[in-house]
């Protein structure tokens, strides 16, 4: 008989009627790396809110067993008080506190009620900071000054200050390069060789089948099966064989011959400067085209300029001291805002879609509309609105966005179908070079093929489809050729017969060794 | 084989209106009858025109996320303008209005600058708006009222249209009233059946007909009542007419153009606004230019019906216009709400003022009256669409 740290048994939760969790079952041993698998609206994120009591005892049913007593969790503070801490996605950090009142934010070192005690709490946050590898940092640079990857840590070292037996990480590595990842995973393996238990919540499947123990797989609200290291089959396919209920033989649909036409978009000699320091800078002398028909990746580690690429040539939204020539169709054009770029028929849509990309609480027609409003949509300054629904309708068919109906505000979407209205609000502008940053970034397998399928489309209707990545499997899945990026520079060209992980890494090497030179 | 589409109409869209009806009639049952008389209901309008004015520019600033602070000073410089240049330097009443309009403007225009181009803070620029009105005010009419004012002047904020009166049950009712108010409900028949008729040509969801029978019945016996006891004592303001062609105009910009759409993509989410090609800077610019605007025919209107210009005139007058905005259902983090709300908002504090003062209420505790509509009517409208997610 296992030493079962948690177990959750029979857990049914409603949400007006409707059954987010099913009877669920999850049993995590001691010591281990559990991880929870499942597509988007699967349940995964309301199972763990269940467990740290932020739906309170007495709004599911079913028990939850911990260390072999049943609890009755009333809020957050009740399960952290036990040990349970959750990391959400999206960071619960202070921007413009320091590093250690990061790490005990909520749980503040005291001597005196209410007075901080400022030497205790420098002192364990360097100890805690220590344990993540962050031991270097500065404890008194606000937290903002870190990067994303850097701040998932110290949410890690908050957790460890409050002295967790059980460490849940929902999505930690989503904002994540592949570099970061890593780190992270081999953070979360020493806090295990340390008797830390932790369950991980991840849509990267080879990540998991790397870190953890055990897998869970849940598929709408029921658990399908658990999976266990050494026992069971922990390739990508077999996991994902549970999480959709049948064999996802391609990840990526087939690249049926579409012709390659002539070069609609090139870029010559751009350079772009920090916005806020003008002595750095951020893009060094990119030049790149791309052709009708074809699928262009921009591949590179987080950092390295594909973003602030895109958003410099997409109406100069990043940067200043911006210098270079963009062609389109062989002519050189001048954009200077975003209407320009519109205008010439560039589209781009941001990684970052809920606070870039969408009006969360507007509905689907709306936000379909927004960006071909003046030419497409309005006639002398006023809107259609007839032919906002209909087309929207249109795209809704086309595309299978999964909604009631197009009036429907976009928050209540999944990620996938966000993403997909979002490209429909682009396709709408009808334009000839598609700019798409993390196209699939948080998004269950299914709807990240079919995101997959538009972009396919796409190239077939003869666009030009830039696509940015930083999953680099999702590069070699879609893309015709692909550019690297590092560091600000194009570090190289590979095309799709000679496209591989290792060959994107080496060519980065390449560059970095070229740089120490 | 197409399954017909319905769609309900939602009570909440409408629950202002009933709020405003049942203060009404709670008012009515104080008064005994007093807030229903002819008189009465033609102070309703005349006591709220420049605050339903206001509203109406403040509602793009709310939708914004911002608010304007400064609209009480701009109303009261306009004013003084328009009246110092009338009574003191006999210039005609047209050109006068002109450049108290102008004057107005280009406050909102110094506003829009500093707010849309050097990205300083709205609540700032106006807080400092505010200061500077107040203070151009004092200084133009050197701490004195300015009056009185030329009839013709007077016209404009106390004056009423043509009428044509006849022998009515006893009083006398205007013929030319009547006739408004025939016209607006064949526009208020007219509109509701264009709209079926377009849901019916693209198959769009339909609301159920007894629902529309309702709504319309409804907005029809409101109309009524209004232009009846409006047509009881003087006939048309001036006033009302000026007021119906700004709402009308507003509600036009916002619900059927793009200006106003990237007014609520705007409010919505800035960055993404901006990276659909909104030009976000020049959406801010307008907005508070706008408020200028409206802020000085405001500012005309008042001094017209106060006969006079003073330098405390329009004071806390943006509290007013903020306070229609959130209780007409706008949301103060931005990107929702609407001019009609705005309006009903303007005319449920019109409502409670008036009737608080007919039954003898102390204007302290007009001001807790307000301040706990102000915030039950939010707290209400946070809570409501917090338990529809």
């Amino acid at each position: 008989m296992s030493d079962y740290i948690l177990e959750m048994n029979h857990i049914v939760k409603e949400f007006s009627g409707v059954k987010a969790l099913n009877d669920v079952n999850l049993k995590v041993k001691r010591g281990e790396v559990h991880a929870l698998c499942g597509e988007n609206g699967a349940g995964k994120s309301t199972l763990m809110n269940v467990l740290s009591g932020i739906y309170p005892f007495g709004t599911y049913t079913g028990d939850i067993v911990y260390n072999k007593e049943v609890v009755k969790n009333r809020s957050i503070k009740d399960s952290e008080k036990k040990g349970i801490v959750i990391i959400h996605q999206e960071l619960a950090l202070s921007p413009y506190l320091s590093i250690a009142e990061n790490v005990f934010l909520g749980n503040e070192q005291m001597k005196v009620n209410g007075v901080i005690d400022w030497t205790e709490t420098r002192n364990k946050a360097q100890e805690m900071l220590e344990k993540v590898g962050l031991g270097n940092e500065n404890l008194d640079a606000p937290i903002n000054t870190l990067g994303v990857g850097k701040q998932q840590l110290i949410e890690i070292a908050k957790a460890l200050a409050k002295k967790v037996d059980l460490l849940i990480l929902d999505e930690p590595t989503a904002a994540l390069n592949d570099e970061e990842s890593a780190q992270l995973l081999e953070i979360m393996l020493k806090l295990k060789s340390q008797g830390i238990t932790s369950i991980i919540i991840s849509h990267k499947l080879n990540e998991i089948s790397y870190v953890a123990d055990a897998i869970t797989v849940i598929r709408d609200g029921h658990t399908i099966e658990t999976l266990t290291k050494g026992v069971d089959d922990f390739s990508e396919d077999r996991i994902i064989k549970g999480m959709v209920g049948r064999e996802l033989t391609n990840r990526y649909p087939e690249r049926t011959d579409c012709p390659i036409g002539d070069v609609v978009m090139e870029v010559k000699n751009w350079n772009v400067y920090h916005p806020e320091d003008p002595h750095r800078q951020v893009l060094k002398n990119i030049n790149f085209k791309v052709r009708a028909g074809e699928v262009v990746g921009l591949a590179g580690l987080m950092g390295a300029g594909r973003t602030e690429l895109a958003m410099s040539l997409f109406g100069r939204q990043y940067g200043q001291k911006i210098s270079g020539e963009i062609l389109m169709h062989g002519q050189p054009i001048q954009i200077k805002n975003v209407k320009d770029a519109i205008n010439h028929k560039i589209a781009y849509t941001s990684e970052d879609r809920k606070n870039y990309g969408l009006i969360l609480f507007n509905d689907i027609k709306w936000n379909m509309s927004l960006a071909a409003l003046r030419s497409y949509f309005s006639q002398k300054g006023i809107v259609d609105s007839n032919k906002e629904v209909l087309e929207a309708e249109k795209y809704k068919k086309m595309i299978n966005i999964k909604s009631n109906s197009v009036h429907q505000a976009v928050g209540s979407l999944s990620g996938g179908n966000q993403q997909k209205v979002i490209l429909a609000k682009w396709m709408l502008t009808e334009p000839d070079v598609l700019i798409l940053d993390e196209p699939t970034r948080g998004i269950d397998v299914g709807a990240k093929y079919e995101i997959y399928c538009a972009i396919n489309d796409l190239a077939k209707s003869g666009k030009a489809v830039i696509v940015i990545s930083s999953e680099m499997p999702e590069i070699l899945g879609t893309c015709d050729r692909t550019y690297v990026l590092n560091e600000g520079r194009i570090a190289g060209e590979i095309s799709k017969e000679e496209l591989s992980q290792e060959r994107i890494m080496k060519c980065i090497m390449q560059d970095n060794n070229k740089k120490g030179e | 084989m197409e399954k017909k589409k319905t769609v309900n109409l939602s009570l909440k869209q409408y629950g202002m209106v009933f709020a405003m009806l049942i203060i009404f009639i709670i008012f009515y049952a104080l008064t005994g009858g007093t807030n229903a008389t002819p008189m009465n209901m033609n102070n309703l309008i005349m006591q709220n025109s420049y605050v339903i004015i206001l509203a109406t520019g403040m509602l793009l600033c709310v939708l914004t996320g911002n608010v304007d602070l400064g609209v009480g000073s701009y109303v009261a410089l306009c004013g003084a303008v328009a009246a110092k240049l009338i009574v003191e330097q006999n210039m005609n009443i047209p050109a006068a209005f002109l450049i108290a309009i102008l004057v107005g403007t280009l406050f909102g225009a110094f506003n829009g600058f500093f707010i849309a181009y050097l990205n300083i803070p709205p609540f700032v620029v106006t807080l400092a708006g505010m200061l500077i009105g107040r203070g151009l005010t004092y200084t133009l009419l050197e701490s004195k009222t300015v009056g009185p004012l030329p009839d013709s002047f007077v016209k404009v904020g106390a004056g009423f249209f043509l009428t044509k009166k006849i022998e009515f049950g006893g009083g006398s009712i205007d013929l030319i009233t009547i006739l408004i108010a025939v016209i607006a409900t064949a526009l208020v028949i007219g509109t509701e059946f264009k709209k079926i008729k377009t849901q019916q040509k693209y198959g769009f969801a339909m609301v159920p007909t007894w629902q529309t029978g309702i709504k319309l019945a409804a907005t029809l016996l409101i109309l009524w009542f209004f232009f009846f006891k409006i047509a009881s004592y003087n006939g048309i303001p001036i006033i009302l007419i000026l007021m119906g062609v700004i709402v009308a105009i507003y509600h036009f910009i916002t619900s059927k153009t793009v200006a106003g759409r990237q007014v609520y993509a705007l409010g919505g989410n800035e960055k993404a606004a901006r990276l659909s090609g909104i030009d976000t800077k020049k959406v801010y610019f307008w907005v508070y230019t706008n408020m200028g605007f409206l802020a000085a025919i405001a500012g005309i209107v008042l001094s017209a019906r106060n006969a006079s210009a003073t330098p405390k005139a329009g004071d806390g007058f943006e509290l007013d216009a903020i306070a229609a905005c959130y209780i007409g259902g706008a949301a103060a983090s931005g990107g929702v709400g609407t001019v009609i709300g705005a309006v009903i908002g303007a005319f449920v504090m019109g409502i409670l003022n008036n009737g608080m003062f007919l039954i003898g209420l102390s204007t302290d505790l007009q001001k807790v009256v307000k301040g706990l509509v102000l915030l039950g009517a939010v707290t209400f409208d946070v809570l409501s669409s917090k338990n529809k997610n």
